[in-house]
């Protein structure tokens, strides 16, 4: 089966270099020498794949040094219990973890042996603009059969991951880690590491999961209210509250079960490559220090994170080291990495155990002294369901600024209907900004390319997501004893780089329809918007209002996102951003590196729309 | 095999029966389909899409073995869409009507889309002259508390008018057991004896349909249909030895991609 795969593959893309350029040149004739070298390394990794071999064994080759082959072809792989077509890099579903050395300059050769064109973006890394590997914007691509080398200078270090920018091919296993290695001493001690990448993977193709659920948004819910739940809310409320708590919701016509677009009925969720069912495993040596380099890779899942009897220390977030803070779980949003330092003290096993955001599936792989160990796996928690708070109507836990309108449909404005499009000047706030690292003090503003039939709701009231650990996690220190990290506790380890106060604020509002499926930002999609642009050198605010009810993960190319936590001296520097149900969150950007740089949501169905470009000139 | 849907399908003969332009147009649209199936552009995240829907497909237990084919496919964006409607009820393996709809629908409110287009009705019995022609002016969308509905507006140049109006709540018992109560009502401003229409409200039908999901895609169901006519197009009715209003039950699919 595997060897006719190869067949095809090899013929696909031997014609496709054929097509390119005629006659063959000495060049083609290596790089057709290369894919049969990534051929061979298919097979390789193919067979221990699918071996049953009981000992621990890295899930994707470590490449180290300066200068990096990657092949970009076909595999097929087998997660589900079907054969299905991958996109591996060297052969390698997830792609082979990259470790560099801050202060290097890396030079990375990518070949493209797919049918159409494919990209790597280096997501966190600061790079000049035309590396960053996004189509359209940094470069156009690497065409079928062609080579592209990527060359930039290392000047942090961390965990990063890397991935396609094309298409969906991210979803289709196009992804792998990169660990940098610091230049100075490691801030934190740690005798051992692994790292720890999570990603989702679908029976579906991306292409037909997106058409699916444009055509019925709620394709892949398997949790929405029942008949039953009714019954159940009118012995417990009565007929008047029932009626009345739901009354909002249905005037709405959404659902506070709508968690995530598409859980455990469309995805199998892997840990470093490897499903549930067989479970992902790291060693360890009692009593040593283990750092777990938690990387979220995932096309549309959010996770939430534990590993129950072992305090977790958190070092790094988005690569960048904080100040660190000690917690039993913690949200990993798509694209986001968090460092944790655990130390289990006994000859023992314990479960990495990461739940989605719905409470559907989960990812999970098992720490052991020794192989033939094993821990118990916990069962998921309930899922969530939401508020009123999480339509941006103003908050029921002490969090809130302003109080809302909670009258029934205070969220949505249906009769408003201009469509004139304001396509530019994202609405800015004109009074005093609020001081750095504390957020902004601007007035919610909804554009009027927010109205009509594209944006179904907008949050009148939003609540600051900065002290809140997010949806499904807000009860558990009190339900299950267990701290969850929020972003309010992150501080940076190193002070403050850039100290200026931001001289104005980008305030951008997250949009959509659910039931449409349409995503924007300002109710303006990537196709019909002006980028936003920077002053080389300025700093500003962006102050970013999720008007939707689902959890967005906003990633900045290029530039670091310097998340305002209350604590002006010590801003933590993320590349990705969770933007909670209803809530604003804002950070400040120094824009020191010129280009164009992509601006989105990293949730691969959500990305087509909610896009922005942002120019620094 | 489902053995209903394999009678079903036998008893339909839903080739032979549909008239052949009907017949001709759907088999343009599944190509249509058939070529936009996988098309997706990347660059917007508005891609063109195509779905076709087998809304009813059912056989009713009366004794004049009644069918009923509800079916739609739609092809366009975000925002615009060409909508194909057919509708088909048959009567001892023979054609009564078809109602045939092609409309240009657009996104006009978060959850309303206006439909714009023409309507041709086959009836049995009826020349290819005699055969009407509709102007159409219809909304459908979502409103509050989930109900879908759809309301089109008749019109022909001969100043015939009617009104559609239609009303649907999916009712879960469980994520996959889903009863689906209807309510529909036909007014006409017109009368035509031969059609057995008449002014005022002519026919309303409820009716309750629990399915059951296989896949989101593919759901049989068993279900009650109350029809009753009234005024004129219940005396229509009557002149010509038909029942003003029946009850039946019913076997059918509801499918979809």
């Amino acid at each position: 089966m595997i060897r006719a795969h190869f067949f095809n593959n090899t013929q696909l893309a031997s014609s496709s270099i054929l097509t390119l350029t005629t006659p063959l040149s000495r060049r083609q004739f290596v790089r057709g020498s290369t894919y049969c070298a990534a051929v061979v390394g298919i097979a390789t990794t193919g067979c221990s794949r699918f071996s049953s071999a009981p000992t621990i064994q890295p899930f994707a080759p470590v490449l180290t040094g300066k200068v990096f082959d990657l092949s970009i072809g076909y595999l097929p792989v087998n997660f589900i219990g079907s054969e299905q077509q991958a996109i591996a890099v060297n052969g390698s579903v997830p792609a082979p973890t990259l470790r560099w050395r801050e202060g290097d300059t890396v030079t990375i050769r990518v070949t493209n042996y797919l049918a159409v064109d494919t990209s790597i973006h280096w997501h966190g890394i600061i790079l000049p603009s035309e590396m960053d590997g996004v189509p359209g914007m940094s470069y156009a691509g690497i065409k079928p059969g062609e080579t592209f080398t990527y060359q930039f200078p290392l000047q942090q270090s961390g965990t990063y991951w890397y991935h396609s920018h094309s298409g969906f091919q991210e979803a289709t296993g196009l992804f792998g880690a990169i660990v940098i290695e610091p230049k100075m001493p490691e801030p934190t001690r740690f005798d051992s590491e692994h790292v720890v990448l999570l990603s989702d993977w679908s029976y579906t193709s991306p292409e037909t999961l997106y058409a699916n659920l444009k055509k019925q948004s709620g394709y892949y819910n398997y949790q929405q209210r029942t008949a039953g739940d009714l019954w159940r809310d009118v012995q417990k409320d009565g007929i008047k509250a029932t009626w009345s708590k739901r009354a909002m919701w249905n005037q709405m016509r959404m659902s506070d079960h709508d968690i995530s677009d598409a859980g455990a009925s469309a995805y199998t969720y892997l840990m470093n490559g490897v499903t549930p069912a067989e479970g992902w495993r790291g060693v360890f040596k009692a009593g040593e220090k283990v750092r777990l380099r938690f990387i979220n890779g995932s096309s549309m899942t959010i996770f939430d994170v534990r590993i129950p009897g072992l305090k977790m220390t958190v070092v790094a977030a988005d690569g960048q080291a904080v100040q660190s803070v000690t917690v039993d779980e913690f949200r990993l949003g798509v694209a986001e990495t968090y460092d944790v330092v655990v130390e289990p003290a006994s000859e023992s096993a314990y479960t990495i155990f990461a739940q989605n955001i719905d409470r559907t599936g989960y990812a999970r792989g098992t720490l052991a002294a020794r192989a033939g160990l094993n821990a118990l796996i916990p069962a998921l928690d309930p899922a969530p369901v939401l508020s009123h708070a999480d339509m941006g109507m103003g908050d029921m836990q002490g969090m809130d600024h302003s109080a809302g309108d909670m009258s029934g449909g205070a969220g949505v404005d249906h009769s408003t209907m201009d469509m004139s499009g304001d396509a530019h000047s994202p609405a800015s706030g004109l009074i005093a900004l609020g001081k750095a690292g504390f957020g902004s003090s601007a007035s919610i503003v909804h554009a009027a390319t927010e109205f009509g039939a594209h944006v179904d709701a907008r949050a009148m009231s939003p609540i600051s997501g900065l002290h809140d650990p997010g949806l499904g996690l807000r009860d558990n220190l009190r339900l299950y004893g267990r701290k969850v990290l929020n972003y309010g506790d992150l501080h940076n380890l190193y002070a403050t780089l850039d100290p200026r106060e931001p001289t104005r604020e980008i305030q951008l509002h997250l949009t959509g329809n659910m039931h449409r499926y349409q995503w924007s930002i300002n109710g303006l999609g990537f196709m019909q918007a002006e980028p936003v642009v920077l002053k080389y050198g300025e700093r500003v605010r962006f102050l970013l209002v999720n008007d939707t009810m689902m959890t967005h993960p906003i990633h900045l190319h290029g530039l670091w996102s310097e998340l305002e936590t209350g604590d002006a001296c010590y801003i933590p520097r993320k590349h990705t951003v969770l933007v909670q149900p209803g809530a604003s969150i804002s950070y400040l950007v120094t824009a020191n590196s010129r280009g164009r740089w992509a601006y989105h949501c990293h949730l691969l169905m959500h990305m087509l729309g909610m896009m922005r470009e942002v120019r620094v000139v | 095999m489902w053995p209903v849907n394999h009678a079903t399908a036998q008893h339909l003969h839903l080739n032979a029966c549909l008239p052949r332009n009907a017949v001709l147009l759907l088999f343009v649209w599944l190509c249509v389909l058939g070529v936009s199936g996988s098309v997706l552009a990347h660059e917007d995240g508005n891609p063109l899409l195509s779905t076709f829907m087998l809304n009813k497909l059912e056989q009713g237990a009366g004794k004049d073995r009644p069918q009923t084919l509800d079916a739609e496919a739609w092809l366009g964006y975000d925002f615009n869409k060409l909508w194909l409607k057919v509708e088909s009820d048959a009567k001892r393996e023979e054609v009564e009507k078809t109602e045939l709809q092609l409309l240009y629908s657009l996104a006009i409110a978060p959850f309303w889309d206006v439909q714009m287009g023409v309507r041709h009705d086959f009836r049995r019995g009826v020349s290819r002259r005699d055969e009407k022609n509709w102007a159409v002016l219809g909304f459908e969308g979502l409103a509050p508390y989930f109900f879908d509905v759809n309301v089109a507006l008749f019109i022909r140049d001969e100043g015939e008018t009617a009104l559609h109006f239609d009303a649907a709540y999916d009712l879960l018992f469980s994520q996959r057991l889903i009863l689906r109560p209807e309510f529909s009502v036909n007014v006409n401003g017109y009368n035509d004896a031969t059609m057995k229409q008449g002014a005022g409200v002519a026919d309303v039908n409820a009716g309750l349909r629990l399915r059951y999901e296989i896949r989101r895609e593919f759901a049989p169901y068993i279900g009650w249909n109350y029809q009753k006519s009234y005024g004129n197009t219940a005396a229509f009715k009557a002149a010509a030895g038909e029942d003003s209003h029946q009850a039946q039950w019913l076997l059918g699919i509801k499918a979809w991609y």
